[in-house]
């Protein structure tokens, strides 16, 4: 069994890409995720990591240059926050497309403008079309176990994936993680091999520009139109639900923390009445049915734990027999509502379930949001019965 | 379950000489190059070939004298640019038209087709 340590949430994911032992680390610094490549820099220059750490002049360098090592067969690592991300938005296309294993420490902050340097996740959800797979960590622990599982899922299916976490929430705070050894993770992970092999003898051209029809290569073979590569991106990444829960269950043997799910439920048996969100808030969430619970209301709470490949069946499992849904998002997209609850009442509405949906907008820039406010929000979405109501925000003093 | 092995997962080519079509077609301008001031040319001696360093396309052959496949040189001049002795002239297209692109031959007079319709103003 591991070691338990007092650190951040920065400190749990440069741990996991130590004990991964990544290669290449090309990262830019950015609030609040600065000390993740900090201390990767301070591993490799002690010794401790054996890698090649690259300070590059951008974040959209950092990617490109975790893409072109990915390719030649170097774990890659990397990590950025809101803006850093939003420059990175090409290649996070590119990498994608180019089905490279790459693992991104995602640290959840707002995007300008204004300016924040706080907490929402406005930043991972805006890049949900991309093609990464993401999942949205609840806890310090959470961090470090989805990078290490990240490579072993994104090794195996050749889909890069983005650990996002809350940052200062998540990223600053200090609390106790459990570090397994690393020869547990040496026996977890099998050492990467690259899908495309280039190997200095031929050249070889990688992703060229790529027609709309099917077309013979040199070679007389046929190969796939942009789509066809693109539909292949999709049904791995669509289809990567067994791969996830594989690896889940795997890790729960071999560490003893178990991640054979999608969602996390609590209480939700007997709900008549969920609170669904992602990250850090779903503890609150844990909180503050508890408190509804009290006071004769029988909440429940669903928690997104994998968000891309989106978790429908899941859902809808989840919330079959729930009369109302309160949706707490740290994010929106603007002219409609909360991703999460446009995409929940998708997954709902594809299973025939009609349960009634509030929508809440929370926490964004930083803004606090405690159990007590989830709680109220829940009682007020149940009172007023705001189903067809647009979004509603939550303690915005204006 | 297992899936038949998709051996496409990603976009790769082997590279081909002209994939990109016949892209000299392009030219503005082309490279001439002056053996008197070439540094490869003048020493007789593999040397400099700073120009095929910098071609973007890999149009430049490192022989004495040094070739550039005109078939694929799209005349971006930065060869021009970078040569050390100004051995490269940029020279317009245009001038090449005539002994490259010779106009085509009159075409031999063909036997008129017969009509459906009379031509104006004329008799049948």
């Amino acid at each position: 069994m591991g070691t338990v340590k007092l650190i951040n949430g920065n400190e749990a994911a440069a741990l996991g890409a130590k004990l991964c032992r990544v290669q290449v680390v090309a990262a830019y610094p950015i609030t609040p995720q600065s000390k993740i490549p900090q201390t990767l820099a301070q591993y490799v220059e002690a010794g401790d990591l054996q890698a090649e750490f690259i300070p590059v002049e951008s974040e959209h360098s950092a990617l490109t240059v975790c893409i072109s090592a990915s390719t030649v067969g170097a774990r890659v690592f990397t990590a950025t926050s809101a803006n850093g991300l939003a420059y990175m938005h090409e290649q996070l296309h590119w990498a994608a497309g180019a089905r490279l294993p790459i693992i991104m420490a995602l640290a959840n902050r707002g995007l300008g403008a204004p300016w924040t340097i706080f907490n929402d996740m406005q930043d991972s959800i805006a890049q949900r079309d991309t093609g990464w797979m993401q999942v949205y960590c609840r806890d310090h622990q959470e961090i470090l176990d989805s990078i290490i599982m990240g490579y072993r899922i994104a090794e195996q299916i050749s889909v890069p994936v983005m650990v996002c976490f809350d940052g200062f929430i998540l990223s600053h705070t200090v609390v106790p993680v459990e570090i397994p050894e690393q020869s547990e993770v040496d026996a977890f992970l099998p050492p990467y091999v690259p899908h495309l092999r280039a190997t200095g003898g031929e050249p070889i051209n990688i992703n060229p520009v790529v027609l709309a029809e099917p077309c013979a290569n040199a070679s007389g073979e046929r190969c796939p139109s942009y789509m066809g590569f693109r539909m292949r991106l999709q049904e791995t990444l669509a289809g990567a639900g067994a791969t996830i829960f594989e690896v889940g269950r795997a890790f729960g043997r071999a560490f003893g923390r178990d991640y054979s799910y999608f969602v996390s439920e609590h209480r939700c048996e007997d709900a008549d009445i969920v609170l669904l969100t992602m990250g850090s808030l779903a503890n609150e969430a844990a909180v503050a049915a508890e408190s509804l619970r009290e006071r004769g209301c029988k909440a429940g709470v669903v928690a997104i734990r994998v968000f891309r490949p989106f978790p429908s069946e899941a859902l809808r499992r989840a919330l079959a027999r729930v009369k109302h849904v309160v949706i707490f998002d740290k994010n929106i997209s603007y002219g409609n509502e909360g991703a999460t609850c446009t995409e929940t009442k998708a997954a709902l509405f594809d299973g025939g379930l009609h349960p009634s949906v509030t929508n809440y907008i929370v926490g964004l820039g930083g803004k606090n949001v405690t159990a007590a406010d989830l709680a109220a929000a829940v009682l007020k979405a149940m009172e007023t019965q705001t189903q067809l109501a647009p979004p509603q925000w939550l303690g915005v003093a204006v | 379950m297992s899936k038949k092995k998709d051996r496409f997962i990603s976009a790769c080519a082997t590279p081909v000489r002209g994939e990109a079509g016949r892209t000299g077609d392009w030219r503005a301008e082309r490279p001439v190059i002056d053996p008197g001031k070439c540094t490869p040319s003048k020493t007789k001696k593999p040397s400099c070939y700073l120009c095929w360093l910098y071609c973007p396309e890999g149009t430049i052959t490192r022989g004495i004298p040094v070739e550039i496949d005109l078939t694929y040189c799209k005349g971006c001049g930065i060869c021009a640019a970078e040569c050390p002795t100004k051995a490269i002239r940029m020279e317009s297209e245009e001038q090449f038209f005539a002994t490259e692109c010779p106009a085509p031959e009159p075409e031999t007079p063909k036997r008129r087709r017969r009509s459906r319709k009379a031509p104006e103003g004329k008799g049948k």
